[in-house]
């Protein structure tokens, strides 16, 4: 593989797994101290999506791979997650008013 | 002329048969990032499914009263170990250490194993309480619904990563397979920790 040695070998490894331990454990100590649930989904969202993206950058090795790969991977994700979120979190909010009218 | 029609023959004779490799990766690995990525559709379906559930319900059990959060996030720990060591035989196997990545492997499979052993202990204590695929003591049958099919389907997934991956260790072992191989098994079994971060935080977390 021709990008073997700008990876960085197993060090880096070393250091995703360690990061990735140290979000989970703020994952659920966010969930232990009860902060308001706005923000409890907000953080746990992000806490999340970093983790995903440390995984795919270093585990999945997408952050040595030729952009053309990384946009065929993340743009059908990130208009994914646009359309989740803008149009069917609304509608489900909005069944639940007519449930509850 | 002559020149452009000898290129396209060169072209359509490759193993893409129609470009020039434009995400410089063999086909097979590019092959898996596409079933990656038309994967991660299947999971987003079944999630967006379980929020709309949920937000449209408007109440919902608290989960920390029914499932041991310790023990999922135990679960969670393996799964990332299991990720690393997965990464590792992949760096040994294009460094060419070869009993490295047999070891490697192998640890991952032992991960894998881990994992699934917890699940069924989670899955039968949950039973064990009263919950079906259609109905639960909760009062909210969607509740115990999206918890086995999401779980369940996460679950398939971890088993068939776990046989994909000894069967990539055998045939590691008979020297059948290129390194490329064991990358592209370690991509599936990233995919399966990857999809288990969003389950660990939107079913149980939040």
């Amino acid at each position: 593989m021709s990008e073997g040695e700008h990876s960085g070998g197993d060090r880096s490894y070393v250091v995703t797994w360690f990061w990735l331990l140290v979000i989970t454990i703020l994952e659920v100590a966010i969930v232990l101290v009860k902060v308001p649930r706005a923000l409890l989904a907000i953080s746990l969202m992000t806490l999340a999506l970093m983790k995903a993206a440390l995984i795919m950058a270093y585990f999945m090795h997408l952050k040595y791979e030729r952009l053309s790969l990384i946009y065929t991977v993340v743009v059908p994700m990130f208009a994914l997650a646009v359309i989740l979120f803008g149009f069917v979190g609304p509608d489900a909010l909005s069944v639940r008013h007519l449930r509850t009218r | 002329m002559a020149a452009g029609v000898a290129d396209q023959q060169q072209v359509l004779a490759s193993e893409w048969g129609g470009g020039r490799s434009p995400f410089a990766v063999g086909w097979p690995k590019f092959m898996m990032w596409i079933f990656l990525v038309s994967d991660t559709l299947t999971f987003a379906g079944l999630l967006a499914g379980y929020g709309v559930m949920r937000l449209s319900l408007g109440r919902w059990p608290i989960q920390f009263e029914i499932f041991t959060i310790w023990l999922v996030s135990l679960m969670t720990f393996i799964l990332i170990c299991s990720s690393a060591t997965m990464a590792v035989a992949v760096g040994a196997a294009r460094r060419g250490d070869h009993p490295r990545v047999l070891r490697f492997l192998l640890l991952t499979v032992l991960g894998g194993l881990l994992f699934l052993g917890m699940q069924a202990y989670e899955w039968t204590t949950f039973i064990r309480e009263g919950a079906r695929l259609f109905g639960n003591p909760w009062g909210i049958p969607q509740f115990s619904a999206t918890f086995f099919i999401i779980t369940g389907f996460h679950g398939g997934h971890v088993t068939g990563g776990v046989i994909y991956l000894l069967i990539t260790a055998i045939r590691w072992s008979r020297r059948r397979i290129q390194p490329e191989s064991v990358e592209i098994a370690g991509l599936y079994w990233h995919f399966v920790d990857l999809v288990w971060v969003f389950i660990f935080t939107l079913l149980y977390l939040l």
